[in-house]
């Protein structure tokens, strides 16, 4: 794992001695709120519907035990005992007081970690691959290439105030684990026909009111070409993008409106100027961040005690076809740990959650852990020997839901339980489905199928791409659930499709019920997985199933979005 | 723009603690709900709204939210956003549900 | 009224002579040592051919919020530009920082804002440049 320089080390501590003195300068008048705002938010520190709410990055998803304990600590110290792991590769903390945040920000630093442009209208935390270092199918870490962008965008002179916020996301496997295409910028790692390193580009994708599947800008970015290239493309956009309209300012309009040909040539010439601002040194800085992302030293034993406990053990046995993911080393797996038990909110994990995954990840996984967009926990490397032992373990905690990619595993974003942007609720919504998925003891047999849902057209809860989304809505005062269907969030990224008119919340959880028996009744057999069916067959019987005859909301004409 | 008036509440987080803030009839600021001054008057509301903005030092984004007299003519929100603000959050008792 | 922001701290305005705004410059007939206001939506190459010329370039940040004249002037300096770079209107002593490292010269403040955030706020002096990471990964390697 990459660890802090000394230079890294003074830039946090000076970033929390600074923002110290802007909150005392907020409060003593020096600093409005309009003013302390976008200050406060390049700082993760958002004010919510009840509270503040604290966003710290944990960068391109990679943590040690040491760090998750101390983000148990802060929980119970400064919070109400537990975190929030977010679609993007974050923990939130949803009730610090203003006066405490430079405090949590120094119990942060401590580990090298910070909340730094987890917000804000500048390029955000990097996110990349939550299997990265230890997927089979990987061709080269992102990580590297991910702490690099970290450190040139932190504090970046140019773009910390963009017409909106930009989000980039990495991704060193041909299977896109990262949602990449719906990013403002997401690479993707590759070598060419000679063998070189370098990146596919793919620019202006991103959900939310307009969401779009972002378009490739560059087919081959040699490796060095990196910073210069992604600056050219921020300074096209600081320049370009909207600033009059909050819903039309991110890069996916400003690639849209200019169309896609126009945009490269802009970034291109801008480049040729740019190439010539870096002379090696990042380069460098790349070769050192590689030599500290090391393959940990794998432990060589029998895998018998895996066996045995798979032949002997049902519930081991579901949780191994669900939770379980190949690794590079065969003698490994990569252990999904779901934050998604039924009825429970998705991505929480309380303080005593967080000490037992850092201790298991200590005395069985090499010390490293991952946080997945999901809103999963993750052992990268573990032994097969170890795994009964680690499952045994997380089953005393709650964590030990076989579930992972099935219908009860969620991603729902905080909605308006503490989400001041927010149209409607988002977790009930999710207790409510996963629990009832539970009772009827169907999801294994229904198989791989996403559901995402947010609370608002934002889209945190990335819904566009889940194989059945849900939006809420405020429709006249009254939340209301739309649905779509048939997106995807990977390397064959495509949008959901409107299934129709909104649905109350009575309405909603039957009308999933039907539509997961549509599924169940009219797929060719048991390796055909939903999302396969829907692009096979269409909307046709999902919409009955929706939308039963003489059981049809009268269809309203809703004002535009 | 000619919409009848309808009462309000004028509400906004406090900038310390950053929870939920009412204005009071006495012009204090109480974190229940039922305890707030329901404005039925539009100058009245808009003059709260006004003085409220004057005092950043304490709170952060005042606004007037819509509201309606429960049987016991305490104010009681008239949307479930507001709802959800004075109540806390559904998943748990973190917020100030025992006062409902 | 304005205050005048730069490494030595604050002071009135030194510059005398008119500044000319954007609209009314002819790029074909300028004289040289002139100053100009510029707007922050202007595409550097368009001040490319007339830049050994001009002595004071201002660029406006209308809000704290509006990012371009970081960009723009980032641009001219690559572009070549020699004279005094000045950043005026809404600009916080936190953001001081950021447009050194984008080639302003100084800070341009209205006097309420100079008043609210005084001199002691803003991290004047060499400090802007501590602490870098851009500096860090941009310089040649040898």
């Amino acid at each position: 794992m990459y660890r802090y320089s000394e230079f890294d080390k003074d830039f946090v501590n000076h970033r929390v001695r600074q923002f110290r003195q802007q909150v005392e300068r907020r409060i003593d008048g020096s600093l409005t709120e309009d003013e302390f705002k976008p200050l406060r938010l390049m700082n993760g520190l958002y004010l919510q519907l009840h509270a503040y709410m604290l966003r710290v990055a944990i960068p391109y998803g990679t943590l040690s035990s040491r760090q998750m304990r101390q983000l148990a600590w802060i929980a119970d110290r400064w919070d109400k005992g537990y975190g929030h792991f977010t679609t993007r590769q974050n923990i939130q903390y949803n009730w610090p007081k203003l006066r405490d945040v430079p405090d949590i920000l120094d119990a942060l630093a401590d580990v090298e970690m910070h909340a730094i442009q987890t917000s804000g209208n500048c390029v955000r935390n990097i996110t990349a691959d939550h299997f990265a270092g230890a997927a089979a199918d990987e061709i080269l870490d992102p990580r590297p290439t991910a702490e690099l962008l970290r450190q040139w965008s932190t504090d970046h002179p140019e773009f910390a105030y963009l017409p909106r916020k930009f989000k980039i996301a990495i991704t060193g496997s041909p299977a896109d684990r990262a949602v990449t295409k719906a990013h403002d910028i997401g690479l993707r790692l590759l070598r060419n026909e000679v063998g070189e390193i370098g990146y596919e580009v793919v620019v202006g994708g991103g959900l939310g009111r307009t969401p779009m599947i972002g378009k490739v800008i560059r087919e081959f970015l040699p490796e060095q070409d990196l910073l210069p290239y992604v600056e050219s493309i921020l300074q096209v956009y600081n320049a370009l993008g909207r600033r009059d309209n909050k819903y039309k300012a991110r890069v996916k309009i400003t690639v849209h409106e200019h169309g896609i040909d126009t945009i490269r040539n802009l970034v291109e010439e801008r480049f040729k100027v740019q190439r010539k601002q870096f002379g090696g040194a990042d380069q460098q800085m790349l070769c050192e961040i590689k030599a500290a992302f090391t393959e940990p030293n794998y432990i060589n034993a029998s895998t018998e005690a895996f066996n045995l406990t798979l032949s002997s053990d049902l519930t081991f046995r579901a949780f191994v076809e669900t939770n379980l993911h190949p690794h590079k080393n065969p003698d490994y797996s990569i252990v999904t740990i779901s934050l998604k038990a039924h009825g429970e909110t998705p991505g929480d994990a309380t303080s005593q959650q967080m000490r037992v995954v850092a201790n298991l990840a200590e005395q069985f996984g090499h010390d490293e852990l991952r946080v997945s967009h999901e809103q999963n926990l993750i052992l990268p490397h573990v032994h097969k020997k170890d795994i009964p032992e680690v499952y045994f373990a997380l089953r005393k905690v709650g964590l030990a839901t076989a579930n992972v990619g099935l219908v009860s595993d969620i991603i729902a974003c905080p909605g308006m339980d503490y989400c001041s942007l927010a149209t409607a609720r988002s977790i009930p919504i999710a207790q409510q489905i996963a629990t009832r998925m539970d009772e009827l003891k169907l999801e294994h047999d229904i198989g791989p199928l996403k559901i995402k849902i947010s609370g608002c057209i934002n889209a945190c809860g990335h819904h566009h791409v889940g194989h059945i989304g849900i939006l809420g809505l405020d429709r006249a005062g009254v939340e209301n659930y739309q649905i779509t269907i048939g997106g995807d969030g990977t390397e064959t990224a495509r949008l959901g499709d409107r299934a129709g008119p909104g649905l109350s919340v009575d309405e909603l959880i039957p009308a999933l019920e039907r539509v997961v028996d549509t599924y169940l009744q009219i797929r060719k057999d048991k390796s055909e997985t939903f999302l396969e069916t829907y692009l096979r067959i269409g909307m046709e019987p999902f919409k009955e199933a929706l939308y039963p005859e003489g059981n049809r909301p009268t269809r309203r004409r809703h004002a535009a979005l | 723009m000619s919409r009848p008036f309808t009462p309000k509440i004028l509400t906004a987080n406090h900038l310390l603690e950053g929870d939920v803030i009412y204005l009071t009839s006495r012009g204090e600021w109480t974190q229940d709900l039922r305890e707030a001054w329901l404005i039925e008057d539009e100058m009245e509301a808009n003059t709260a709204l006004e003085n409220a903005q004057l005092h950043q030092d304490k709170l952060v984004e005042p606004y007037l939210a819509d509201a309606v007299a429960d049987a016991g003519k305490r104010p009681a929100p008239s949307h479930f956003r507001e709802a959800f603000r004075a109540r806390g959050p559904s998943n748990y008792r973190h917020g100030k549900q025992e006062h409902y | 009224m304005t205050t005048i922001v730069n490494d030595n701290g604050f002071s009135l305005d030194d510059w005398g002579p008119e500044i000319l705004d954007w609209s009314s410059v002819d790029t074909s007939a300028i004289d040289p040592g002139v100053a100009i206001d510029v707007p922050n939506t202007l595409e550097s190459e368009d001040l490319a051919s007339i830049l050994d010329q001009v002595a004071l370039i201002r660029i406006p940040f209308p809000t704290h919020v509006d990012g371009r004249g970081f960009t723009l002037a980032r641009r001219l300096r690559l572009l070549g530009y020699k004279g005094r770079l000045r950043a005026f209107g809404h600009i916080l002593a936190d953001q001081y920082a950021k447009a050194r490292r984008c080639g302003f010269d100084e800070v341009e403040i209205h006097d309420e804002l100079a008043k609210r955030q005084p001199e002691s706020q803003w991290s004047l002096g060499d400090d802007w440049r501590r602490l870098d990471y851009q500096e860090r990964l941009r310089h040649q390697w040898c």
